[in-house]
């Protein structure tokens, strides 16, 4: 059983930069910010390291932290420009029953992630629901499709806070 | 020489009365050796999310209602849980008390369903009768207690809307009076009948590696041969005051973590329910029930993830509070979603006719896949 | 209609209106297509099981749209699954009814306002006969509902077309 501060400075000595920071300005669940790029190998390590055998990934979520720029385009519909869009890992040792909480940001134009399928397989349906609300793009993911809406939906990312709903979908009107 | 054979595939669902719903499986055949199962799910995609994002904390408490159907009151008993954390509220006693005994007469309610929709679908209906006649006592408890039979509405940040009506606890004793003698009847028509055990004993393997990794939880991964629930390992609400067992797969009738497992587990699971409700409408206390709740729910900005132990394993909210009176998201970490996706391991070198007996035994339900 | 209301003691010759033969026929063996959508389902369930028995109304789940008369549209359609229920739908001979059962069936329910990916309403696929209002319908709705669709059947006429 250890602390998120102590595994948070197991993970600094190991990885260095990858591992950005321990948020816990926030009252409630302390995270640790990491490389998007990296956090599969992070993951990896925290699966078989024999202190920790974080074992299980409870839940996997895409947030959009919708900290850009709000900007109206020509028809007048808001866009947001810039900013984040992030990716939580709660993490947990069935054996050691201890458990923590990842977090990468990727930027919203070119959002891309690194895929953790190869530590827990319970990844592969949470991060193709990601792509699907998000758009997050995760690199080596092995089937990235959508998985909720329909395969030929191309109206956008419904989650994101500045998506718009189409008029018609294969001529059904969509809105009230 | 063996005679060669093209692989065939064969589509089950969306309308398919064993499906559970509105599930589609692409089932990829050697004759009649399955090779693969591609599950498409979506077809009941609510956008449980994005109206969550909509509202305000206390109405996304009927869209938690919707999500898990057979289960409504554990989902707002474990969105109300994470509210209170992250509010840091205390609440009384008694609601304590009363979420509990309604979490496990839902259990018992839930598992009903699936025992007897399982029996239906190998081939046994009178079972599902048997099972939906116990249910219905069960749903006129909810009835006279909040008003509805399946969305119940009920369990609210901070309390429960109404108290429990006066006949409750008596309406309740009897029901598990009777309830009893009903469990062993099924057992005797179903558990430990000669053709139900032949369908699925040593069908459907999971072992138990397999599920840890796959993220599989609740009745499931106790029926692979580990103790782990919820309620005992990351405790919550008053399930501390209670003596109850955690029922095990054992491999009664064939390898652990067989079909046959994993359904007498929620038999099982019934027992110790009926144990913790009459622990509990024994010791409950006074009090009031609605004294603990705010009157404008704006929690602090902070983010939580918060679980309990639905029927059908891990029931997880993440919340993401950005101070206002919306949430700014609201992720649910669904039991059925990741188990779900065990299935194709499951199902690979069974017959065609196993792939609706391992559907049965994961027990589904595709409100709270899709959501 | 009277047909079978007095008793017989001799002869056997019944004289009625081949109308009244075929909607009596009709409309006392409607088969639902076994096909649930979602919490409704439930309720749609529970109306055929042991307390509300479905079955004294002649209403049998059927597995295959081809021999079911009735389809009883119970939950949410999405528009994923839309073009599935449409399908369902023509795949069903005549004559054929359409039970639109719950709020998310009639107008979208409490998904009509966000529900990206809700269709608001399942008559913006499919001809509807009968609405059940409720969320869910209790099981007393949807028998009610079910009388009306064979009140509706009962004053058919093969030779006029009704709306």
């Amino acid at each position: 059983m250890k602390t998120a501060e102590e595994i948070f400075n197991l993970l600094k000595a190991k990885f260095g930069d990858s591992i950005i920071e321990l948020k816990s300005d926030k009252p409630i669940d302390l995270f640790i910010l990491v490389n998007p790029l990296e956090v599969d190998k992070i993951c990896l390590y925290l699966r078989e390291e024999k202190d920790l055998q974080f074992d299980s990934l409870m839940n996997l979520s895409g947030v959009d932290d919708a900290n850009g720029e709000k900007v109206k385009d020509e028809k007048g519909l808001e866009t947001i420009q810039g900013g984040t869009l992030s990716v939580y890992y709660h993490l947990e040792s069935t054996s050691l029953k201890h458990k923590l909480t990842l977090k990468v940001s990727t930027s919203r134009e070119k959002p891309e992630v690194v895929t953790v399928t190869e530590s827990w397989k319970s990844a592969d349906w949470h991060e193709r629901e990601a792509y699907d609300m998000y758009g997050i793009i995760f690199i080596n993911h092995p089937d990235l499709r959508r998985i909720l809406m329909p395969y030929d939906w191309e109206f956008g990312y419904p989650l994101r806070k500045d998506y718009k709903n189409p008029e018609f979908y294969q001529g059904m009107k969509v809105p009230y | 020489m063996a005679l060669k054979t093209e692989e065939m595939v064969l589509n089950m669902g969306p309308q398919h009365p064993s499906t559970h719903g509105v599930l589609r499986l692409e089932l990829q055949l050697e004759g009649e050796i399955i090779i693969d199962v591609i599950p498409h799910i979506g077809y009941l995609h609510r956008c449980f999310e994005k109206h969550a994002e909509a509202m305000t904390y206390p109405q996304v408490i009927p869209y938690t209602d919707r999500m898990d159907y057979l289960a409504s009151m554990y989902n707002e008993f474990g969105y109300a849980l994470a509210m209170e954390r992250l509010m840091k509220i205390e609440i009384p006693e008694r609601v304590e008390y009363i979420r509990v005994i309604m979490g496990e007469l839902q259990r018992i309610a839930s598992h009903l369903v699936a025992l007897g929709t399982y029996g239906a679908d190998i081939g046994a209906f009178t079972p599902f009768l048997f099972c939906f006649r116990d249910r219905e006592r069960i749903l006129h408890l909810f009835e006279i207690t909040c008003g509805a039979r399946l969305l119940y509405n009920y369990i609210w940040i901070g309390g429960v809307s109404h108290d429990l009506h006066p006949d409750f606890i008596r309406l309740t004793r009897e029901f598990i009076k009777d309830f009893r003698p009903n469990l062993k009847e099924l057992n005797d028509l179903l558990s430990y009948n000669r053709i139900f055990i032949e369908r699925t004993a040593n069908v459907g393997v999971l072992p138990l590696d397999t599920a840890i990794n796959y993220g599989v939880t609740g009745p499931n991964l106790r029926a692979s041969g580990m103790k782990w629930d919820l309620r005992k390992d990351d405790p919550y609400s008053v399930y501390h005051k209670f003596d109850y067992e955690i029922p095990v797969g054992s491999g009664e009738k064939g390898k652990t973590g067989d079909c046959w497992d994993r359904y007498f587990i929620r038999v099982r699971e019934m027992e110790e329910s009926i144990k913790i409700i009459e622990q509990a409408i024994e010791t409950i206390p006074d009090g009031d029930v609605s004294s603990a709740i705010p009157k404008r729910i704006k929690p602090p900005e902070g983010q939580i993830y918060t679980r309990v132990e639905n029927p059908r394993g891990e029931l997880g909210y993440f919340i993401i509070s950005d101070g206002s009176v919306n949430p700014a998201r609201v992720k649910v970490r669904a039991p059925s979603f990741v188990t779900m996706q065990v299935l194709p391991e499951l199902c690979k070198g069974f017959m065609v006719a196993d792939v609706v007996a391992i559907l049965g035994s994961i027990d589904i339900v595709l409100g709270e896949i899709d959501r | 209609m009277g047909l079978l209301d007095q008793e017989f003691t001799e002869g056997n010759i019944v004289i009625a209106k081949t109308e009244d033969l075929f909607n009596w026929a009709r409309l006392s063996s409607l088969w639902q297509v076994g096909f649930g959508l979602a919490c409704c389902a439930i309720e749609m369930m529970a109306t055929s099981a042991s307390h509300y028995d479905f079955d004294r109304f002649g209403v049998i789940p059927r597995p295959s749209p081809r021999q079911s008369d009735v389809i009883i549209i119970s939950g949410t359609v999405t528009l994923k699954m839309a073009i599935r229920v449409k399908r369902l739908y023509e795949q069903m001979p005549d004559p054929k009814y359409v039970i639109s059962m719950g709020s998310c069936a009639n107008c979208g329910g409490p998904y009509w306002e966000h529900g990206y990916h809700v269709l608001k309403g399942v008559d913006r696929v499919i001809p509807v006969d009968v609405y059940v209002p409720g969320c869910p319908p209790r099981p007393e709705a949807l028998l009610e509902g079910l009388l009306k669709l064979q009140e509706k059947i009962r004053n058919e006429s093969i030779v006029k077309k009704s709306a």
